[in-house]
């Protein structure tokens, strides 16, 4: 009953939460997919760098179409726009960024996270032929923080937030914490530890959709 | 005097070869030159190694040169989309592929460049793509050797360019460019502009003429939009 009564966040609900998380003053790189959805929610005047790998620092919105510059894109290939501050640098320049530990944070989105903090998010098959990793183990493996976006089951209903990951690992025990449709969690030595629900779901209900062990956190 | 100018694409790819290992500038579209890879598709040179961030989904001459079977493997770290010429040589087995790490791609080549033969990087350990490779730990921490990525030809596209080579980029069209000028036996670069020795700023110089064998100028478009 707890799970009809449960409302799941949007796409866009999903962003917002993750957004409100971030700190003035990080420089923060974001995955494809649902991330791309989250500077749209960081507050005008509250001060967030965007990295993109190909070599940009002050990624702003995407332009009209009347006013694209058609030499600048972001990792996704779309035209974007500089915000005033922006920086330009070449590729190795751009991954010492990401290697070297200087970024605050990244958000990926993912296939599967696991309780140990692995991720799952570059390929579906051990046996996929033509495989497309871009950078996302070097983000995964390199940034400081690196935090997941994702849906919490897939839409058939199996658990992402797992015991092991299925999928080809991208990187291991590096996810520090999941934004889900249905819950905010940290990853730490116990396990998963919930922040956040969704309005109307109880633990119960959350675990009956997740098959790695969950507890509520201490203290939030 | 010190004058790096060719008149002709041809000219200055005169030196490719059967199995060359030709890397490639440009993210997506954006710093790929066209007008070089198409003095690829009509040189006679074959078996070719193509270093290249993605396999040319969007790019008016990369899936040509697929078509044309005279490359014989692509290492790159993201292929999809995969455009057909690619797919079908790929499909039947007449291309290899080697999926590396962004960041491994762009430090082997920066490595190359700077005369290290190789380094350890956490990137990829414990993963598929890691595998059969020689780890060592420090301080705590797995890490994976890679290997220096050496080529014998860089393709470059820069914006501003003098007799000397000194080059600067437009805006995202950087990416690749500047570390695969750095890292092969004969750079040649197609520049948009030509312009006179001492005209450039030394203070914005991106790439020192000392990387760059031959230029080419020639007025290329601007890059479709995304």
């Amino acid at each position: 009953m707890s799970t009809t009564a449960a409302k799941p966040l949007s796409r866009e609900d999903m962003a917002a939460r993750l957004a409100r998380d971030i700190p003035e003053g990080w420089y923060v790189n974001l995955g494809l997919g649902l991330p791309t959805l989250i500077p749209d929610y960081i507050p005008a005047g509250h001060e967030v760098v965007f990295h993109s790998e190909n070599g940009i620092l002050g990624m702003g919105p995407v332009p009209p179409k009347d006013a694209v510059d058609t030499w600048l894109i972001n990792a996704t290939k779309q035209n974007i726009t500089l915000i005033p501050g922006a920086s330009i640098f070449h590729q190795a320049e751009s991954f010492a960024m990401i290697r070297g530990g200087h970024l605050d944070l990244c958000v990926l989105g993912a296939y599967e996270v696991a309780e140990n903090g692995d991720i799952a998010n570059w390929a579906t098959s051990a046996n996929d032929t033509l495989p497309a990793v871009g950078g996302a183990m070097d983000l995964a493996a390199g940034s400081r923080q690196l935090w997941a976006l994702m849906e919490h089951t897939t839409k058939d209903g199996r658990p992402r937030l797992v015991q092991r990951c299925t999928y080809p690992l991208t990187a291991s025990g590096v996810v520090k914490r999941v934004y889900t449709n249905l819950a905010v969690l940290d990853i730490t030595p116990h396990g998963f530890e919930v922040l956040d629900m969704a309005p109307g779901l109880t633990l119960e209900a959350l675990q009956s959709k997740t098959e790695a062990k969950l507890r509520m956190a201490a203290s939030r | 005097m010190i004058d790096k100018r060719v008149e002709t694409v041809a000219k200055a790819l005169d030196r490719l070869k059967d199995g060359s290992v030709i890397l490639l500038g440009g993210f997506g579209v954006v710093g790929q030159p066209q007008e070089l890879l198409e003095g690829v598709i009509q040189s006679d040179a074959r078996d070719l190694t193509l270093v290249s961030n993605n396999a040319g989904s969007g790019s008016p001459m990369l899936p040509k040169l697929f078509g044309t079977g005279k490359v014989s493997k692509l290492i790159c770290s993201f292929p999809r989309p995969t455009p057909p010429e690619f797919e079908e040589h790929f499909r039947r087995g007449k291309i290899k592929l080697e999926v590396v790490p962004q960041g491994t791609i762009a430090e082997r080549i920066r490595a190359a460049a700077s005369g290290i033969p190789a380094f350890y990087t956490a990137t990829s350990v414990g993963t598929k793509l890691g595998e059969g490779k020689e780890t060592r730990e420090f301080d705590g921490r797995l890490y994976v050797m890679e290997r220096a990525l050496h080529a014998d030809v860089a393709l470059i596209q820069a914006w501003r360019a003098d007799r000397w080579g000194n080059l600067t980029y437009r805006s995202a069209g950087r990416n690749f460019n500047p570390i695969m000028a750095m890292a092969a036996k004969l750079t040649v670069v197609q520049t948009r502009h030509m312009v006179e020795l001492g005209e450039l700023d030394p203070e914005t110089i991106v790439t020192p003429g000392i990387y760059v064998d031959r230029l080419v100028h020639i007025q290329s478009a601007d890059p479709p939009p995304a």
